[in-house]
């Protein structure tokens, strides 16, 4: 745990004329980590990443790197790739020309640039896409070669502004699992920003959870998945309801008696339909998915939650039904 | 889908805006032109390639295209720091530096000429450079007038330039220099070319200008026509001179129009334009100069025109209703200034109508190819009176339209037609590419939902358009106001228009009727300047750029 961090930023904070940004940011990454900053859109995720990028520059606050504030340092000279949403890839130039754009501006011999770029092509799943014009591409494409040109010249830091948002969910799910293995097989840290919980878990290790321009919440994304700081977080990273309070109390009667927690992040499959399960509900609302029976699910005592059956379970709307509580899909939250 | 009738509903749109270019252009070009070939009812091409062997000839050409090439680069030396400053830059007083910019392309070319000459003569401010009557100061007049076709033509490209991109570049570890040739240079290249090719024609086509400060030293094409119709009487030698100049352009046009196709649609990117920095002042100090450089001609204007015989003050104003010393006018000078308002308006008026339908039909996108070809033509042939000349245009109408089947020779509508022609491509060129950056599915989507043709355009086009078609309303009023090439030909010398006055009380010796050219040359500038401002505050991107 000794690791001296890559990237430290302390009390960053960003203000444009009245609004304030990014609001008194601290956060580290780890070499070799790749970090998640999840936000709604608006949260000040992309001014962050800006700033550490160098294209804009905090009010206060420092972003250092390796131990030396990069404060006054240009963007070209942070050593850092950046790689936007849509790509950005430079319409003008064919696909292999945009990868090996940094080693050429690096004066880098050309048998080595046209060696470089074609393993960068074949690591992004493109090989023989060299002499293609951007616009020819579809946007998983352009992403691919979006990655390939952060990459080439093994940058200190990849910075990722949603890099997947733009694509469709097939598409975004198989990129997301090439990327993770692309980042951690080169050992790369990198820091994303994004607003879909999906994208973050599948690429990073490390997790911020950012709201109206401050850090909400940080750490492992084992520890921010499985401690909640609150029922905001909770709902964004995807948990289907939060109980807290009375209800709160309710529900550990019934179906957690060992528990200890005063309020509860589940996911929907955290409540299933069973025969023989402690809680009684009335189903309000059920809705057929291939995987199983989406229901609303209104608990005695408790209130209105999500809940799950299978999808031979007869739950007509209206119907009673006994329901049981799966611990292991529920979160406690951060007391506060 | 296109039917046949919608077919025919276009053919008919067209066939006005078609006619009246027709008659009224190429009718008059073509006139003049055929009246140089044939002398004496026959055909006789061989004393037209006799005048391309003429010493003068020669000399008004090569002074054309040297002139019109120094102030093309010199347009763009000084046009694109200026587009980046006002394109990228955020900053107070923005808006009002942008309409400055943009207010010597519509002033009086004889303005712009008498201006130059009051900063340059030995006893102006600038009498130290010994610049009166060179070369070099005609050269600096046709940049003057032309920046602001640099700016706005390269400006709109920056404003369509996705700001990430430099970005990207940068964060891969570009430096500024490198991020600007590898990225900015190649995006801006389209607007340069088109900019730097309409800038030469503007340049090549110059009139006013060269006329006033060339004096017998130096001609261009345009003024050697000039000289050829008006004072030696040979027209073989001036139509040769203007299918010259046809063939010239046409050739220019075909170039900007290619350079056109990689237009970017007309969008803004979301990003926030960044305030300055200190690194960002070169490029501020270096818009401050060009502005200075801008405003110094009128600024001489202004104090000249306060200058009178006894010293200083209205004196010259109030001569403006007087016929001036010796009786250099046969009216008063303020009715030239109503007539040019009259005519202004009625051009106006012609060239919106036309240009509107002009605009409406070329931002169709047709989805056949023979559709297509047929649009893009359309497109050009309206582009035309831009680079053809003035004066071939205006002694045109003088030779065709004075007798059957077309006789407006006493006609109030003569001078409003010829300016009207003169305006209309800026009127197309301002409102097409608004209404080409409409998403057709917007037409698509509100036809789903029942509206008829008319409807869509209301409901679609219109609140879109409406700003280009108020800023082209002042554009072609301002440009109207100001023309002098081919209303110089048109207007009678008992009712002329304020820049046929300012030329005749310059022509004419006199300290007074100098000073009152001055203060007809503000009262123009003032006109115009102020319709710019206005104009300026709509915010159309598409104005002035090309």
């Amino acid at each position: 745990m000794a690791d001296e961090p890559a990237l430290s930023l302390t009390g960053v904070t960003v203000t444009f004329g009245d609004t304030v940004a990014v609001d008194d940011v601290s956060l580290d990454l780890p070499a070799g980590h790749v970090l998640a900053v999840l936000g709604p859109s608006g949260c000040g995720k992309s001014t962050l990443l800006r700033v550490v990028a160098g294209l804009e520059d905090p009010d206060t606050g420092r972003v250092c790197h390796d131990g030396r504030d990069l404060r006054h340092l240009p963007a070209h000279k942070r050593g850092f790739a950046l790689m936007f949403q849509d790509g950005q890839l430079f319409p003008h130039q064919s696909v292999a020309r945009n990868v090996g754009y940094a080693l050429r501006l690096r004066h880098r011999p050309r048998d080595e640039v046209a060696r470089r770029v074609a393993d960068l092509l074949e690591l992004v799943g493109l090989p023989e896409y060299g002499d293609r014009m951007p616009a020819t591409l579809s946007g998983g494409e352009r992403q691919r070669v979006a990655l390939a040109r952060a990459l080439a010249v093994e940058p200190r830091l990849l910075l990722l502004d949603e890099p997947l948002s733009a694509l469709d969910r097939g598409l975004r799910e198989r990129l997301a699992g090439d990327l993770r293995e692309i980042l951690t097989g080169a050992g790369t840290t990198a820091l994303l920003v994004t607003h879909d919980q999906e994208e973050a878990f599948a690429v990073a290790d490390r997790m911020a959870v950012m709201r109206g321009g401050r850090v909400v919440q940080h750490g492992t994304v084992a520890d921010v998945w499985g401690r909640p700081c609150d029922a905001w977080t909770a709902r964004f990273l995807g948990y289907a309801s939060v109980v807290s309070g009375s209800a709160a109390d309710a529900l550990r009667r019934a179906a957690d008696p060992t528990g200890s927690w005063s309020s509860l992040a589940l996911r929907r499959s955290a409540l299933r339909v069973d025969g023989s399960g402690p809680l009684a509900a009335r189903v309000l609302a059920a809705r057929m998915t291939p995987e199983q029976i989406r229901l609303r699910l209104d608990l005695d005592g408790i209130g209105v939650l999500d809940g799950v059956a299978e999808p031979h379970e007869d739950v007509p709307v209206g119907a009673r039904v006994r329901v049981v509580m799966d611990t292991s899909r529920t979160a406690e939250l951060a007391p506060s | 889908m296109t039917t046949a009738r919608t077919r025919l509903a276009y053919a008919a749109l067209a066939a006005l805006p078609v006619a009246v270019l027709g008659l009224f252009f190429l009718y008059p070009v073509g006139g003049m032109i055929a009246r140089g070939f044939w002398s004496d009812g026959s055909f006789a091409p061989g004393q037209v390639l006799e005048v391309f062997g003429r010493s003068t000839v020669h000399r008004a050409l090569w002074f054309t295209v040297w002139s019109a090439a120094a102030g093309t680069a010199g347009s763009l030396l000084l046009g694109v720091p200026v587009a980046w400053a006002l394109h990228r830059l955020r900053f107070p007083g923005r808006d009002l530096v942008r309409a400055l910019v943009m207010v010597p392309f519509v002033l009086p070319t004889v303005v712009v000429g008498v201006a130059f000459r009051q900063l340059l003569v030995a006893s102006g401010p600038l009498g130290f450079l010994h610049l009166d009557g060179t070369a070099g100061a005609i050269v600096a007049a046709l940049v003057f007038f032309n920046v602001s076709v640099v700016v706005r033509t390269v400006g709109s490209f920056w404003d369509g330039l996705d700001p990430r991109q430099g970005q990207a570049a940068a964060a891969l570890g570009a430096t500024p220099l490198q991020v600007f040739r590898t990225v900015t240079l190649p995006a801006l290249l389209p607007g340069i070319v088109s900019a730097a090719s309409v800038v030469f024609l503007f340049c090549a086509t110059a009139f006013g200008v060269v006329l006033v400060m060339g004096g017998l030293r130096y001609a261009n094409i345009e003024t050697e026509i000039y000289l050829l119709t008006t004072q030696e009487l040979d027209l073989a030698g001036a139509a040769a001179l203007s299918v010259l100049q046809v063939l010239v352009i046409t050739l220019l046009l075909v170039l900007s129009a290619r350079s056109h196709r990689d237009t970017p649609p007309a969008t803004r990117t979301a990003e926030r334009l960044r305030r300055p920095h200190l690194r960002h002042l070169p490029g501020l100090v270096w818009t401050l100069l060009v502005l200075a450089f801008l405003m110094a001609p009128v600024a001489v204007l202004v104090v000249a025109s306060l200058h009178t015989g006894g010293g200083w003050g209205l004196g010259n104003y109030r001569a403006l209703g007087s016929t001036g010393e010796r009786n250099a006018l046969l009216v008063p000078a303020l009715v030239g200034l109503r007539n040019s308002f009259e005519i202004a308006l009625g051009a106006t008026a012609i060239a919106l109508t036309l240009g509107t339908l002009v605009a409406f039909l070329v931002s169709r996108r047709p989805r056949r190819t023979a559709a297509r070809r047929v649009a893009g033509i359309f497109d050009a042939v309206f582009m035309l009176p831009l680079g053809v000349s003035a004066v071939t245009l205006g002694f045109g109408f003088l030779i065709t339209l004075d007798r059957p089947p077309v006789d407006l020779r006493t006609s109030p509508a003569l001078i409003p037609i010829a300016q009207a022609m003169v305006a209309l491509p800026l009127v197309v060129r301002t409102v097409a590419p608004v209404l080409r950056s409409v998403d057709p599915r917007q037409r698509q989507a509100a036809a789903s939902l029942g509206a008829g043709p008319g409807r869509v355009l209301l409901a679609v086009d219109l609140p879109t358009a409406w700003r280009s078609l108020l800023a082209a309303t002042g554009f072609a009023f301002a440009v109207s106001l100001g023309e002098f090439g081919a209303t110089s030909f048109l207007a009678r010398s008992d009712n002329p228009t304020l820049p046929v006055v300012i030329y005749q009380l310059i022509a004419r010796p006199g300290a007074e009727n100098f000073g009152m050219a001055m203060a007809a040359s503000v009262i123009l500038a003032g006109a115009t300047a102020l319709v710019m401002l206005a104009v300026e505050r709509l915010r159309v991107g598409s104005m002035g750029a090309f």
